[in-house]
């Protein structure tokens, strides 16, 4: 009883009370003048506005805007630290509250729930597909479901990358928090009314474009596509914002001796990711507000038929969504290195050739966007320079394998959970790696593009560069963040049910694909015979989806066990497994000091950290 | 899940920001935002060269001309207004930023109901039509150029609104000499909305022959 009173007034119930006024109140708004002046009915403009009306009142009513607005009026509210006064604990994971670690888990949380939303889209569509002609689904509703399997997965991705950069890059770099607290809870908040427009999308006619949204299906669509269309911009906002704290987490707060080269390897990977989330977020945003001017105003930008060019759409599009890929690996590929050395027991091999290989992909990744556009009909002398520039980009990547190979190497290697989805995400990054030079040589290109193959060599790339390496994070860093051991037999089980589950369902794609299987089509011909196929993909689907119930059921029993007595169970050398689990709130018991380098296992040198300095004169 | 309490703040945390600290990540943060607006503007300025090419559509020179000048000059009210607080004159800060609002607020007017129209006028000054009549559903020419001014005039919105709270902090004493963060950042965004304007102006009134 008493829970559900606290739910009812928690941030997000109030926020998504402020989210439905705020909306009839701009929808209703335009309507209003619509009507006065006489104009047609049409209800993009209303919904246009009326989404971002929503967005404010969601803010507005969930408390994140009060000290902002607090401050314009000439107030200094001081910053609110610590659990909040006469209520549970547990409350401030539903409210708007500032702690970096809380923001990091409210990150997490949301975006598991969100993965287990967007796996539900897959697994109804997948039946569909198990056999020729349709089963149970219509062609519009296979084509919402895929699109929004799409979109919603790409949003969990980002919740996850930033659960981990919140939660950890603070705490890695020896800070109390990141330096723009309000910032950091507005960042996690704003993602929230977007989820809902896009799942809101998805009963109103829902869409058919699929997550990239190209017009000119996007500029005629149902009024579910302006929906899809304004969710995803204002997705948008969050990235950015995430992403200027953390990059001045990085640039600021690092403890002292921590040079850029003796931090955690997993910073560079995330700091390499808000670099990307910072710069290109912005050009997708104005692709698709544009799209969505065109469709509520009647202004032409990518319209044929008005003069527009749908080219500059896609060249406007994928400039943000290639490089989004590798805001979704870096921080997994991070994690990979981050944690082979723990269980190797060994140096990580060549530690300043992964740290620049992550900045090396983030900057060659804005140099390939046009790989995507090769049958799109854009100018022919775009082609060659952009094939060149995307078979660059398995330098760096090769960098990293090399790297992983060399630190397990005559290591003593030991396989926790956490190792084994380390391996399981190589060998399944492993596949993804090699099937894309295939599809970044343009005549290789040319018959495969639109095929099933892509829906293969996306997949293992997204499971091995981030689905892997995120349970591997979650597996090493619960015992942190609760202070409770996992249970190893059910993650175990998880993993090898997961690892041959992907494997089967990635090679079944590629080869339906090279049988001549077409993506995002709601039905094939039984002549083409990959019924078979099908089928096998569709119960690998659902073994995985059975093993990630046994990873989200492990995850809430094992909060209720007994806390753990080891401190360090990974024996880890990194400053997070020094400190208390769960963490104290501002982290550390004093600011330490950096005197070892982060990875030396097994060479009897210095620690990484000496947590308890002398103190210093004046401090 | 706790994440342990907080009575022993004093002693028990790892690296916090000084407040001089915390200024300069402040000024590093906006820069970040502003290294990230860039793509922002120049995925804009793409769409136009890509859509328009050598071309551009018969604007009206005058109030192009004058609505730029009109905002440069109010970078430089605000210029004044921040060395004024430099030096703890406060009454000069609050003078500034009111007259900076004042230009912002004119140049906004002169793109909305001038440019844009909005009000379906027509009008001569000195054998000058005033009044633009360039519509947003007028095929390309139109939409980039609705886009483009509009994105821009909703950061010159929010830089007079900052203007004023800037403003309305000095008359609570919120700013010294020393502490004024909040006019500095207003500043720098002024002005960064300022130079944007420099690289749309010439994109949509002089590159380009008008047809």
């Amino acid at each position: 009883m008493k829970t559900l009173k606290y739910w009812l007034i928690s941030g997000y119930t109030k926020g998504l009370i402020g989210m439905a006024i705020f909306y009839a109140l701009g929808f209703y708004l335009i309507q209003a003048m619509r009507n006065a002046s006489g104009a047609e009915y049409d209800p993009n403009p209303g919904v246009m506005i009326g989404a971002i009306f929503s967005v404010i009142g969601f803010l507005l009513f969930a408390g994140v805007l009060t000290d902002w607005l607090k401050w314009i009026v000439g107030k200094r509210p001081p910053l609110k630290h610590g659990p909040p006064q006469g209520r549970p604990e547990w409350t401030r994971y539903i409210n708007v509250d500032n702690n970096h670690k809380v923001i990091g888990i409210q990150y997490g949380i949301t975006g598991l729930f969100v993965f287990l939303v967007g796996g539900l889209f897959a697994l109804t569509f997948r039946l569909e597909l198990s056999q020729p002609g349709m089963q149970f689904l219509t062609y519009k509703g296979y084509n919402t479901l895929f699109s929004a399997h799409g979109i919603v997965m790409i949003v969990s991705i980002l919740l996850g990358v930033g659960a981990m950069s919140n939660y950890l890059v603070p705490l890695m770099v020896g800070a109390s928090d990141m330096p723009f607290p309000r910032l950091n809870a507005f960042s996690y908040w704003v993602s929230i009314p977007p989820i809902v427009l896009v799942l809101a999308a998805m009963v109103v006619g829902g869409w058919d474009t699929g997550w990239v949204g190209y017009p000119t299906l996007s500029l005629r669509g149902a009024i579910g596509t302006q929906l899809f269309l304004l969710g995803f911009y204002l997705f948008g906002f969050s990235s950015i914002a995430s992403s200027i704290n953390i990059i001045a987490t990085v640039a600021f707060m690092r403890a002292p001796g921590m040079s850029l080269f003796r931090m955690p390897i997993f910073v560079w990977g995330a700091l390499s990711a808000a670099l990307i989330q910072l710069t290109a977020t912005q050009t997708v945003g104005i692709s698709l507000l544009l799209s969505v001017m065109e469709r509520s105003f009647g202004m032409t930008f990518f319209d044929p038929a008005a003069g527009g060019q749908p080219i500059l759409y896609q060249h406007l599009f994928w400039f943000y969504s290639h490089p989004v890929v590798y805001v979704f690996v870096l921080p997994g590929l991070g994690v990979i290195s981050e944690l082979l050395p723990v269980f190797a027991r060994k140096t990580l091999f060549g530690y300043k050739w992964i740290a620049l290989s992550s900045l090396g992909i983030a900057l060659v990744g804005f140099l390939v966007w046009a790989h995507h556009m090769f049958v799109s009909g854009m100018a022919d002398s775009l082609r060659i320079p952009f094939m060149v520039t995307t078979l660059f980009v398995a330098i760096p990547t090769g960098v990293k394998f090399f790297s992983w190979v060399a630190t397990l190497w005559e290591g003593k290697i030991s396989f926790e959970t956490p190792m084994l989805f380390v391996l399981g995400a190589i060998s399944v990054f492993l596949i993804g790696g090699i099937t894309g030079p295939i599809l970044g040589t343009i005549p290789s290109d040319m018959p495969l593009h639109d095929s099933y193959w892509i829906v293969g060599h996306f997949h293992a790339t997204m499971f091995g560069g981030f689905v892997f390496p995120y349970f591997a994070a979650i597996y090493y860093w619960y015992p942190k963040v609760t202070g409770r051991m996992y249970n190893e037999k059910l993650g175990k089980l998880h993993f090898w049910l997961m690892v041959p589950g992907f494997w089967v369902m990635s090679f079944g794609q590629m080869s339906a694909g090279i049988a001549g299987m077409r993506r995002r089509i709601a039905d094939y011909d039984p002549a083409l015979g990959v019924t078979g196929t099908q089928i096998l993909i569709t119960i690998a689907a659902f073994v995985i989806a059975w093993s990630v119930i046994i990873f989200v059921y492990n995850l809430i029993a094992s909060a209720r066990r007994a806390p753990m007595t080891n401190p360090n169970p990974w024996r880890s050398r990194a400053p997070e497994w020094q400190t208390a689990s769960p963490v104290p709130e501002l982290n550390y018991d004093e600011t330490f000091e950096v005197v070892g380098g982060p990875y030396d296992y097994g060479k009897g040198t210095p620690a990484y950290v000496n947590m308890h300095p002398a103190a210093v004169p004046g401090d | 899940m706790s994440v342990g309490t907080v009575e022993d703040h004093a002693e028990h945390h790892g690296v916090e920001l000084s407040p001089e600290q915390q200024v300069k990540a402040n000024r590093f943060g906006l820069w970040l935002f502003f290294i990230s607006e860039i793509f922002l503007f120049t995925a804009l300025l793409v769409a136009r060269f890509f859509l328009w090419g050598n071309t551009r559509p018969e604007l009206n020179q005058v109030v192009g001309l004058i609505a730029t000048s009109v905002l440069l000059i109010s970078s430089f009210f605000v210029y004044r207004g921040e060395t004024a607080i430099e030096h703890g004159d406060k009454k000069r800060f609050m003078s500034n930023f009111l007259w900076a609002a004042l230009f912002g607020t004119l140049f906004f007017i002169g793109v909305v109901v001038l440019e844009w129209n909005i009000f379906g006028l027509s009008g001569e000054i000195a054998g000058i039509e005033i009044f633009g009549t360039l519509k947003p559903t007028d095929g390309v020419f139109g939409g980039v150029f609705f886009a483009m001014t509009g994105i821009h005039a909703l950061h010159v919105l929010s830089g007079i609104l900052l203007l004023l709270a800037a403003w309305y902090n000095g008359r609570k004493n919120n700013y010294s000499a020393t502490d004024n963060w909040g006019v500095e950042g207003t500043a720098l965004y002024w002005h960064y909305v300022d130079v944007v304007w420099v690289f749309f102006y010439p994109a949509l009134y002089l590159i380009g022959t008008a047809v």
